[in-house]
Formats: structure tokens, sequence, C-alpha cells
């Protein structure tokens, strides 16, 4: 038995798929390498149509209910609002434990009292806090086995991102970026909850990258980190994506490139040095976090193997970038914007069109600030080579103001509103990574905020806005089924083998939905 | 009486202390024009609810109010704050109380007249309901005082397209066993959409089924009554409608 464990960790070690063995899902994208796609095969395009609700299980709370489930031998762990963590029995969807964080009243949250899942590793839970805590929990029981604060919730900081386990440690991000704080992505010990290393995503006073920003407007120059990166054992390298720079919508007062917020940041896994960073939008005044999970990808470019990391971005632009230098390789815009030039310059960089940015009268702009895509969860089938990413096309108009920058307070200088009058839209892509462009969409009444779920049954899940749960074909995108569940869904789709038998499972309204072949 | 005063204790720390000053009642001013007059009006004459009443139907007591103004209402268009501390809720609130004190906006009309108009020559129980009577083709008016500010009313009289609530946007269906359907849309997704058709009988139709579907957000059903009935009946029928408080 000890061989046979020893023998499938070295297996996954030299794979993009370490992270993910048999039935299992064990990390927040599923993978390591963030593709959110299972081996799993016994659901198909063949027989989707008998897939029926397994069971459900209902929080007891109001908030957005927007965690990706982690399930191991046949135990489910959830987060749900605010704070708490769940453990559930596959089989029946029966609660086994519970536990309930004690928040302050005094937090500044920005969009939702809510959380996007745990981790585990060992037998240990962690989850982030939205009094911004790390806190390990035993998996077995939920008691508390340490819990650190990672950042002051009093300035604005919480966590609300799913933590990434990378080798012994708790990779942990923060949110935050609407009051004006200085991003980070921090390590920490899974055994003792030390912490090994913190990388600021904002340059500090006479650091490299502080010339990018007006003045001393880095010092509240946000760029935070609040959804999971991916992680790519043979490089040693962490690649995760970081938010807006504050103040949102004015940038007058920090004039400049506004390094590192918008990026996508390639860390040292040991250290947390940084090896390469790519800026997806520099000057951002729309609120175009680039905190989108990336997805490693190793892919025929130009006739030679490449290893890449693929981003949808929340800029309607979609990138292909070399993964182990940072080089460009392609950028084209994949949803509908009027922010930039169409063509991206021969480094990748954007260029702003005139009269696009904010303005107190309102300069209306696509995509809107929610963008063409945000925290839904992309897939990447190795199967079907293409990138499944759930997209928006929805305007915006766009008011510049004026905050100055006070601890613990909202730091946005402006404000946007949805264009008036239109209809927003919404549609699953299959980009296909060499090409930039979509082999096909599936079109939607509404823009839906969840994820996107392949596997090797070719089959791809996910859900609409108004909470039909939908499965369609991996290489077409033709509906093979749908379940309506009758709550709006802002959570992504797993999917694990419970008593031999292929689960799926979503969160939609107050509840989370499990489905299996009847 | 000790039961009572027990209550009223158990109930205290739910209770929002807004502020009474006038320099935080001013500050709320300032907020509500920034976060709020998109909606409700710079002077409350906006298209959402009329916050020049004593009394608001979503917000009964001071708490309400400043959790309606942090979290938003559900289903409508009543987004939560983003961008308010506690404090400018609070003030907010204090304000939106404020304009609750004023007096509530003069009308020229006579409701009476109006109410006759409303049920005569109007036409309009045809389509809209009061009080659980009238028809199913346009909005509900039996609280329509308190959503809507006089001028916001007649606006919508004299050209309906000014303001289409949400969810009353005119259809055309054409099917594809042949055929067309013409109505409101009561709601839709993905994969359907109910539709009141012009004779009121209500279709759920697959959009598998419908060859091409016409949806204009902008355009009411509702006709215009410029030419149709005098400036001085309009406001007869407005006077009318900003009587309708729903019983508040």
């Amino acid at each position: 038995m000890k061989i046979v464990k020893s023998l499938s960790l070295l297996l996954a070690a030299g794979s993009l798929v370490c992270g993910q063995n048999a039935g299992n899902w064990l990390t927040y994208s599923g993978n390591d390498a963030g593709h959110r796609y299972s081996t799993l095969n016994q659901i198909t395009k063949a027989n989707a149509a008998r897939l029926r609700p397994l069971w459900v299980y209902q929080i007891d709370k109001t908030d957005k209910f927007e965690a990706s489930p982690i399930v191991r031998d046949g135990i489910m762990y959830i987060s749900e609002p605010p704070s708490d963590v769940t453990a559930l029995e596959t089989g029946s969807g029966r609660v086994l434990w519970k536990y309930k964080r004690v928040l302050p009243d005094d937090m500044p949250v920005c969009c939702g009292k809510v959380n996007r899942g745990v981790a585990i590793h060992g037998d240990s839970i962690f989850l982030g806090t939205l009094d911004a805590h790390l806190v390990a929990l035993d998996a077995s029981t939920g008691s508390v086995l340490w819990d650190v604060a990672v950042a002051d919730y009093k300035a604005g900081y919480t966590s609300t991102v799913a933590p990434l386990i990378v080798k012994d440690k708790v990779i942990i991000g923060s949110a935050g970026g609407e009051f004006g704080v200085r991003g980070y992505l921090a390590a920490y010990d899974a055994k003792t909850g030390k912490q090994a290393w913190r990388f600021w995503t904002i340059p500090a006073a006479g650091e490299k990258g502080t010339e990018t920003w007006k003045g001393d407007s880095y010092k509240f120059g946000s760029g935070t980190t609040w959804v999971t990166g991916s992680y790519d054992a043979a490089l040693n390298t962490i690649y995760w994506g970081t938010g807006n720079p504050g103040p949102d919508w004015n940038g007058v007062k920090r004039e400049g490139d506004n390094l590192y917020s918008n990026s996508l940041i390639a860390l040292d896994a040991d250290t947390g040095k940084m090896k390469w960073y790519f800026q997806f939008t520099p000057h951002d005044v729309l609120d175009l976090d680039s905190t989108q999970v990336p997805v490693l990808a190793d892919i025929q470019w130009k006739g030679a193997p490449r290893k890449v990391v693929l981003f949808a971005n929340r800029n309607a632009f979609y990138y292909v970038l070399d993964r182990q230098t940072g080089e460009y390789l392609l950028g084209k815009s994949y949803v509908r914007q009027t922010w930039a030039q169409p063509e991206l310059d021969a480094k990748g960089r954007a260029t702003w069109l005139p009269n696009t940015h904010p303005t107190a009268q309102g300069t209306t702009v696509y995509p809107n600030s929610p963008g063409a895509t945000n925290f839904q969860a992309p897939s990447y089938s190795p199967q079907t080579k293409l990138h499944y990413v759930m997209t928006r096309d929805e305007g915006g108009v766009f008011y510049s103001g004026d905050d100055s920058y006070k601890q613990g307070s909202w730091y946005l200088a402006g404000r946007f509103v949805s264009k008036p009058g239109e209809e927003a839209r919404g549609a699953i892509k299959a980009m296909d990574p060499r090409t930039g462009t979509a082999k096909w969409e599936f079109p939607m009444f509404a823009p839906s905020w969840a994820g996107v779920l392949s596997t090797a049954g070719g089959v791809v899940f996910s859900a609409t806005w108004e909470g039909d749960m939908i499965v369609l074909d991996d290489a077409t995108g033709k509906l093979l089924w749908r379940f309506p569940m009758g709550g709006n869904v802002f959570a992504n789709p797993v999917t694990f083998l419970s008593g031999g038998k292929q689960v799926v499972a979503i969160a939609a309204g107050h509840a989370l939905f499990t489905f299996a072949l009847e | 009486m000790w039961k009572h005063a027990l209550l009223l204790l158990s109930l205290a720390p739910a209770w929002a202390q807004l502020p009474t000053d006038a320099a935080s009642i001013q500050a709320g001013k300032k907020a509500y024009e920034w976060h709020c007059a998109f909606c409700h009006g710079a002077g409350s004459d906006g298209f959402a609810a009329n916050l020049v009443s004593p009394r608001l139907i979503y917000a009964p007591t001071d708490s309400s109010l400043v959790n309606i103004i942090r979290t938003g209402i559900s289903g409508t268009g009543m987004p939560p704050a983003l961008g308010m501390s506690e404090t400018e809720i609070k003030q907010v609130a204090a304000y939106v109380r404020s304009l609750g004190r004023t007096a509530p906006q003069k009308v020229a009309g006579d409701a009476t007249r109006g109410e006759a108009l409303y049920n005569g020559k109007g036409g309009c129980t045809g389509c809209h309901m009061i009080g659980g009577s009238g028809g199913r083709m346009g909005p509900d008016l039996s609280d329509i005082g308190i959503r809507r500010a006089p001028a916001s009313l007649r606006t919508s009289i004299v050209n309906a397209d000014s303001v289409v609530v949400p969810g009353w946007a005119q259809v055309n269906a054409e099917l594809s066993g042949g055929g067309k359907l013409s109505g409101v849309r009561l709601n839709e997704d993905t994969f359907s959409i109910q539709i009141r058709d012009d004779g009121g009988k209500i279709h759920s139709l697959a959009k598998s089924g419908i060859t091409k579907l016409e949806k204009n957000a902008a355009k009411s059903t509702m006709p215009s009554y410029e030419g149709k009935l005098s400036g001085a009946e309009i406001d007869d029928i407005v006077a009318y409608l900003f009587s309708l408080r729903g019983g508040l």
C-alpha cells in the first residue's frame, strides 16, 4: 500500500496534473495547473441526459455562496459565507462537522461576505477568513490547529480566496483593493502556521517599480490577489493574478503604469521572489482586476512544444505567454471592448483609446467593471486542447470622483453603472490557444457568474445565471442536459467519485447541488 | 409592563441611531447625490422609489433603512452600497428620513377627478391593477404613489417609453410552427420565455421553438396619453396615482 502511494506521488510530481488523484478533488482548480479538468469519464456525451439530482445541501446564510468544494475520500469540505467551514459525507450530503468563525463587526468589506473555498493538506483544512486570518482546522473534527493574522482587517484586508497548497506551504492572498491596501501573496508553513515568505505586489519606497506611480501613490496601490493561482512543480513557480490599482476609477493621482497591479506574477515557490511579471492593463481606471485563474498548458506552438500560460482576462483580451520567461506569444480581443486599440503591440501591451477614462459626466466603455470575465473559473481540457471561458458582454458608464486615502475607508474615486437600457449577454467560449479565437460558443441570456469544468468524458459542466446546471459537448458546445436549480450561481463546479460513482457539484442560490447518473 | 420593557430592551441593540445634526444630514445629502440620485433623482424625482414619504415600504424602521442601503434589495434594482462607509450610510439614511419629513410633493390636479378618469376615459384599468382589481398587462399601481414622484408619473403618462419598468418589455416572437405572438415579457432565461399576449393569455415558450425573437427593453406597451387627455386631465390622474400608497 505504501509502495503504491509513493508511486502515485512520483507519477504526479512529474506532470501538470499534480494535485489530483483518483476520484478526489484536492485543490481549488482540481489540479495545480488551474485546469478545472477531471480524468473521470463515467459521465459522457452519450449518457449525460441521464443525470439526476443526488442530494442538495442548504446553507442558512443569505450572503452569496461562492464555494468551490474540496473532496477527499468520501468527505467534502466547503466554506460557507462569511468564514465558516462544513464537512459533508459525499454519498448522503449529511453534515459531519461545522466550524463557525466569530467575526468582528467592524470589518470593511467590499463585495459581499463571501469565501471561495478551502485547501487540504495532510490532516488539515486551511481557510482564509474575512478578518484576514489563515486558519488550520483538523480535517476530522473541524477543531482549530492554528490561527494566524495574515494582515490587519481594520485596514481593509480580507481573505475570500481559496488557499493553494505548494509542497509544505499554504499560499494565501488577500482582497481589499477598494480600500487602498498593499496587496501581497504570502506562504505559511502548513504544520506550524509560521510565515515562510511574503511577496508584496506593490513595491515599497526605494524599490524598483515605484517609478510607475506618481509621487507616493504606490503607498495605497492595492493590487490584491483574491482568486487562487496555479503552480508548476517542474519549474518550481507559482503563477498568480493581481487586482486593480487604487483608487479604482480615477488615475490622475497615480499617473504611470502602476506596477504590479493588473499583472500575472511568476514567483519562486521556495522564496517568493519574482521571476517575471506581465502587466495586462497598464494604468487601469476601469477596475479590471487580472485576478483570473492562470491556466498552465503544454501546447504545440508554431510547430514546437511550448510551456505556456493561458489567461482570459477581465480586460477583454485573451493572452498566451511563455510560462518560463513571461514572453508574450499571443493576445486577441475575445469579447467586445472599446477601451483599447484592437491590436496589442509587439510586446502585448494594450494602448488606451482617447476618451475612455471615467469623467465627472460619465464615459461609456465596454466592458464594464465586472469585465469580460471575472472570478468565474475557466477550464482547460488536455483532451480537446481547448480553454473554456465564461464570458460577459456588458457596457458601463464610468464616473470619476475624488477620494483621499484613509485607512479602512473606501478608496474608489469614482463609480460605474451598467449601461442603461441594454440587456447584458453571456457566453461560454471554447478558446483555441493556438489562434486566440473561439472554436465554439454557447450563448446565454444573461452573463453568468458560474465557472466551467471539463472532463475526460468529453463534456463541459457549467451553469447559467438564472440557475440552470448545464452539460455541453466539449467539441461542439451542443447542450446535452440541463437542470433548473432555482437560484443564481456564483460558484464553480467540481467532480469526484462517491461510492465509485461520478458526482458533479455546484452551489446555486443558497444550496449546494450534486448530480449523478440515475 | 415588564414584559414590554424587556422586549424593548432586547430590541434596542438592533436600532440604528441616525444622526440628527444638520452637518450630518448635509453630508448625507452629498453622499446621496453621488450614490443614489442616478435612480432616485436629485430631488427625489427619479424613476426609483419616491423617498419624499414619511414611510417607506421596505424601510419601516431606521434599522431596516440602514440595512437596505448597506445590502440593497434582492430582486430589485436597488444595489448594495459600494463606496459608502458605515458613517455615510447612516448619514444618507438620516437625509432620506429628512426627505420624508418634508411635505409631500404638491400636485396640481384633483385626485377624485383623476380616479374617475383612471376608471373611465383613460381606460387604465384594462392593463393596471390597484388593490386586486384591474388588468395584468402593466405594473400593479397599488402603491405607485410611494414608488414614483409626481413629475416622474406625469412623464410616464405622456411618454411611457421614458421609463420602462424592468420586466415589462414588449416582445414579438415568430414561432417555428408558423404564427406570431406579441405581448409583455413576464420572465426569461437562456432556454425559455414567458409572455402574456395582447389578449392577456400566458404562454411559456421554449426558445428552440422560436425562429425570431424581438425584444425592445426601451419600448413600453403603454400608449402615450398626450393629445388623448388634456393637460388638466393628466394632472388629475397624476394626483390620483400619487394618492395611492398601498395602505401606508
